[in-house]
C-alpha cells in the first residue's frame, strides 16, 4: 500500500468513527431533550406523565392570579376547553396579564398542577405567542385580533 | 433628492456589478489581460457607488429627512447623534445596504491587495460580482431603503429602545463583517476551483487575511451580543443557545476549522479539497443564519422581515449560492493535486481532529437549531431543544478539541513525536493537577466539572505561555496562535466561574428589608417611578451594605416604552473585576413589594475578555502577515484604471 493511499484510508476510517460518533450523541441527546409544547387540551388528552418536562400555552384565565407565600404566584392556564393550573415561583414578564397570551415551561406534579420554570408572555403588546394563536385556533376559540 | 441620488447609485453598482461578474470570470483565462483590468475597474466603481448610497442613506437620518420611510420609521429629532448614525442599520433595508458597505470594503480590499496571482484575483472578484448583484437585486426589488413616504410625517417613530444602545448597535456592523469577510474567502475558494492547476494553489494565502478579519470580527460580534443579552436581558445569563444566538455561532465555529485547515493547506499542501470545503460551507452557513434570523423563521428582536417574498429570496440566493458552488467543487476538485502524505502523529493530524470535532460542534447546533424548524414544518409538531441539549453534545465534544489545543503547534508537519511534544508542556500539566486539587479543596459548593473546566484552562494557560517563552523571536504566527488559545482558556474560566458558582436569590421584598446573596447583604429601599421622554420607569433603590455601613446604592430598573408597549430591564451591575454583582428589578406584588432577581456571578466578566484576548492573537496574525509581505506592485494597474 503506498503512503498515499495509506493516508486517504487513515483520513476516510477517522472522518467515519468521528462522524459516526458525533451522530449518534447528537441522536441520542436530541431523543433525550426535546421539549414538546402542549394545548391544555393535548395536556389531558396525552396523559402526560408527571415529572416529563413540556411546555405548555394559552390563555391565563380571567380572576385565576393569586399571590402565595414569597415569590409564587398561582394562575389557571386555559385554551377555553380546558385548563391547567400553574404554580410558579420567580419573576413575572412585565406583559403578564390576565385575560392574555402565556408560555410557561415546566412539568406536572403527582397531584397535576403545571409546576412552571419559566414563564413567557407576548414580548409587546400587539403579538401573541405563536404557539398560543395555534393551540387557540386548535381549540376552535381563535377570534382574529381579540382576547 | 438624497434618496434618488442613493437610488441611482444602487443601479449604477448593480450594473458594475455584473460588469465585474462577467469580465473577472472571464479574466480567469491566463491570456484575457484587459478582462482583468476591466474587472478591477468595475471593482472599484462598485465599492464607489455602495459607499455614495451608504452615504447618502446615512445623510438623510442626519437630516431628519421624513420623506423616506425608513427615516420615519426609526429615527426621531430629538434621538441622540450616535443612535441617529446606528438606526441606519436597526432595521432589515437599512442593515442590508450595511451588508453591501461591508462588501465594497472587501471587494476594494481584494483589489487594491491583489494576492495570490491575477487570475485568482480575477476570478474571486467575478464571483463577488454575482453576489454584489444578486443582493443588489435583492436590496432594489424587495428592501430599498429609498422609498419615499407622501406627505412626509413631521416626527419620526424612533428607534427600538432596546436598540438604544452601544452594544447593540456595534453588533450587527461587527457580525456583517465576519460574515462578509466568509463570502470573501468563498470567492478565493471558488476562484481557485475556476483557475485551477498549478496557478490555483495561491488561493489559501490570497484569502488568509480575509479569513482572518472575519473570524476576528464574529469573535468580537458574538462576544458583543452576548455581553449585550446578559446586561439587558435581566436572567444573568450570557448564553441562552437561542436560535439567533445560533445562527452566529455556527459560522465562528466553521470559520474556526477553515482557519486551521488553511494553514495546513497553504504550507504544505495538505487536505485541498477539504478547505475549499469549508470555506464553501462557511458562507453558506453565513447565508442560512441571515436566513434564520430576518425572514420571520423565529421571531425575535431581529425579525424585522415578516414579508416573505425576502425570505423566499434568501432561499433562492442560498441554493443557487451553494449549489453552484458545490457543482463546480464536483466538477473541478478531481483534478486538484493530493498534497505529500503524513503519519498518524503530525501537525496534519491534530488539524484535521480541531477540525473533526469543530464540525461535530457545529453539527450539534445545527440540529438542535434547525431540527424542531423542520418538525414543525414537516408534521406541525412543536418541540424545542434546551440548554441540557446543548450540555451533553456541544459541551464535550468542545472539551475534547481544546485537550488537544496545546499539543498541536508542537507537533512537526508531517512526522511529529508525541513524546517530544508533551515533554516540555510537562510544566502545564503540574498546573492542570494543582488547578484539579485547588479548586476540589476549596471552592464551594464542590464540583468536579468546575475543577475539570479549570484544570483545562490552566492545562491550555500554561501551556501558552510556554509556546511565548520558547518562540521569542519566532514566527508572529506562533506567537499569535498561542495568545488566541490563551483566550479561549480566560473565556472557560469565566463560563466555569458563572455556570458553577453563580449564586441567586429570587426574593420578594418590601421597603426596608435586606436579602443576601452570595457574601453580599444588600436593603431594598423601595421603588419609585422615574418616567423617561418616551417609557415609564420603575427605580429600585437598594444599598450595598458593609455592616450597617452604605457601601454601595444600585438602581435596577424597568422600563415599559409606551409606544411599543415593549418592557426593558435596565439591571445594576456592579463588577470587581473578578465577580459581578447582578440586580434585576421583577414585578410589582402590590404594597411597595417588587420581586428582585439578585446574582452573584464569579469570573463573569473573563468571558468577553477572553474574546478580546482571542481576536487580538487573530489581529496579531494579521498584522505579521500584512507586514512580511508588502504590496505586489500588481494593484497599480487598477488604480491607474480607476481614475481613468
Amino acid at each position: 500500500m503506498t503512503a498515499k493511499k495509506r493516508r486517504r484510508l487513515y483520513f476516510a476510517g477517522a472522518v467515519l468513527v468521528a462522524s459516526g460518533l458525533c451522530a449518534w450523541l447528537i441522536a441520542w441527546a436530541l431523543g433525550n431533550n426535546k421539549i414538546f409544547f402542549y394545548s391544555p387540551t393535548e395536556v389531558t388528552q396525552l396523559h402526560v406523565q408527571p415529572g416529563v418536562a413540556f411546555r405548555v400555552g394559552g390563555l391565563v384565565a380571567e380572576h385565576s392570579v393569586a399571590h402565595g407565600s414569597g415569590a409564587e404566584i398561582r394562575f389557571v392556564v386555559t385554551d377555553k376547553k380546558v385548563t391547567v393550573p400553574v404554580v410558579y415561583r420567580g419573576v413575572l414578564p412585565a406583559l403578564f396579564r390576565e385575560g392574555q397570551g402565556v408560555v410557561a415551561t415546566g412539568a406536572l406534579d403527582a397531584g397535576g398542577t403545571f409546576q412552571a420554570t419559566d414563564i413567557m408572555a407576548k414580548h409587546d403588546e400587539k403579538y401573541m405567542p405563536l404557539e398560543v394563536v395555534q393551540a387557540l385556533k386548535k381549540s376552535g376559540e381563535w377570534q382574529k385580533g381579540g382576547k | 433628492m438624497t434618496g434618488e441620488l442613493g437610488q441611482l447609485s444602487l443601479c449604477f453598482a448593480l450594473a458594475l456589478a455584473l460588469v465585474m461578474a462577467n469580465a473577472g470570470i472571464l479574466g480567469a483565462q491566463a491570456a484575457n489581460g484587459t478582462a482583468r483590468r476591466i474587472a478591477n475597474g468595475a471593482a472599484l466603481g462598485v465599492t464607489v457607488f455602495i459607499l455614495l448610497a451608504f452615504g447618502a442613506l446615512a445623510s438623510a437620518y442626519l437630516a431628519s429627512d421624513f420623506s423616506l420611510r425608513t427615516v420615519a420609521e426609526n429615527s426621531t429629532v430629538s434621538q441622540p447623534l450616535v443612535y441617529k448614525i446606528t438606526a441606519v442599520w436597526s432595521n432589515h433595508e437599512g442593515s442590508m445596504l450595511l451588508w453591501m458597505l461591508v462588501m465594497a470594503f472587501y471587494t476594494g480590499a481584494m483589489v487594491l491587495l491583489g494576492r495570490g496571482g491575477e487570475r485568482i484575483t480575477s476570478a474571486a472578484l467575478g464571483v463577488m460580482g454575482l453576489l454584489a448583484a444578486a443582493f443588489l437585486l435583492f436590496i432594489l426589488f424587495t428592501s430599498s431603503p429609498f422609498m419615499r413616504l407622501d406627505p412626509a410625517p413631521f416626527e419620526g417613530n424612533g428607534l427600538n429602545p432596546l436598540l438604544q444602545d452601544p452594544g447593540a448597535a456595534m453588533h450587527p456592523p461587527m457580525l456583517y463583517f465576519g460574515y462578509v469577510g466568509l463570502s470573501a474567502s468563498f470567492a478565493y475558494a471558488a476562484a481557485a476551483l475556476i483557475v485551477g492547476g498549478a496557478e490555483s494553489e495561491g488561493w489559501a494565502r490570497a484569502a488568509r487575511p480575509f479569513m482572518l478579519v472575519a473570524w476576528m470580527a464574529l469573535t468580537c460580534g458574538i462576544a458583543l451580543g452576548s455581553w449585550w443579552a446578559y446586561y439587558t436581558l435581566g436572567w444573568g445569563g450570557f448564553w441562552f443557545w437561542d436560535a439567533v444566538e445560533n445562527a452566529s455561532l455556527m459560522p465562528w465555529l466553521i470559520a474556526t476549522a477553515l482557519l486551521h485547515s488553511a494553514l495546513a493547506t497553504e504550507t504544505r499542501g495538505a487536505f485541498r479539497a477539504w478547505t475549499l470545503l469549508l470555506a464553501i460551507a462557511g458562507f453558506s452557513l453565513s447565508l442560512i443564519g441571515t436566513f434564520l434570523v430576518r425572514s420571520g423563521v423565529i421571531t425575535s428582536v431581529h425579525s424585522f422581515a415578516s414579508d416573505p417574498t425576502r425570505g423566499f429570496f434568501i432561499l433562492v440566493l442560498i441554493a443557487l449560492a451553494v449549489g453552484g458552488a458545490l457543482a463546480l467543487f464536483a466538477w473541478r476538485a478531481p483534478s486538484l493535486q493530493g498534497g505529500t502524505a503524513f503519519e498518524p502523529v503530525s501537525r496534519e493530524s491534530a488539524l484535521l481532529l480541531n477540525n473533526i470535532f469543530l464540525i461535530a460542534a457545529c453539527a450539534a447546533v445545527f440540529v438542535g437549531t434547525l431540527y424542531p424548524l423542520a418538525l414543525d414544518a414537516a408534521t406541525g409538531q412543536k418541540i424545542s431543544v434546551g440548554p441540557p441539549y446543548y450540555a451533553i453534545t456541544f459541551a464535550p465534544i468542545f472539551f475534547a478539541l481544546l485537550a488537544l489545543v496545546p499539543l498541536g503547534p508542537r507537533l512537526a508537519w508531517r512526522k511529529g513525536d508525541l513524546k517530544d511534544a508533551i515533554k516540555p508542556l510537562y510544566p502545564s500539566l503540574g498546573v492542570a493537577a494543582v488547578a484539579i486539587i485547588a479548586v476540589l479543596a476549596l471552592a464551594s459548593p464542590r464540583s468536579l466539572a468546575g475543577a475539570g473546566a479549570f484544570a483545562m484552562a490552566g492545562w491550555l494557560l500554561a501551556s501558552s505561555v510556554i509556546e511565548i517563552r520558547k518562540r521569542k523571536g519566532a514566527r508572529v504566527a506562533a506567537f499569535a496562535a498561542a495568545i488566541a488559545h490563551a483566550g479561549l482558556a480566560v473565556s472557560l474560566i469565566g463560563i466555569a466561574g458563572t455556570t458553577v458558582w453563580r449564586s441567586e436569590a429570587l426574593v420578594l421584598v418590601g421597603p426596608g428589608e435586606t436579602l443576601t446573596v452570595g457574601p453580599y447583604t444588600l436593603r431594598f429601599n423601595g421603588v419609585t417611578q422615574v418616567d423617561g421622554p418616551n417609557y415609564r420607569g420603575s427605580r429600585a433603590s437598594i444599598d450595598l451594605m458593609d455592616g450597617a455601613r452604605v457601601k454601595a446604592a444600585m438602581h435596577p430598573e424597568l422600563r415599559i416604552f409606551t409606544a411599543q408597549g415593549q418592557d426593558v430591564s435596565v439591571t445594576a451591575i456592579r463588577t470587581t473585576g473578578l465577580d459581578d454583582l447582578y440586580l434585576a428589578l421583577g414585578d410589582d406584588r402590590g404594597n411597595g413589594r417588587w420581586t428582585l432577581r439578585a446574582y452573584v456571578s464569579p469570573l463573569a466578566p473573563l468571558i468577553w475578555l477572553g474574546a478580546l484576548v482571542m481576536a487580538l492573537g487573530g489581529g496579531l496574525s494579521l498584522a505579521g502577515r500584512l507586514r512580511a509581505r508588502a504590496p505586489e506592485p500588481k494593484a497599480a494597474p487598477a488604480v491607474a484604471m480607476a481614475a481613468e
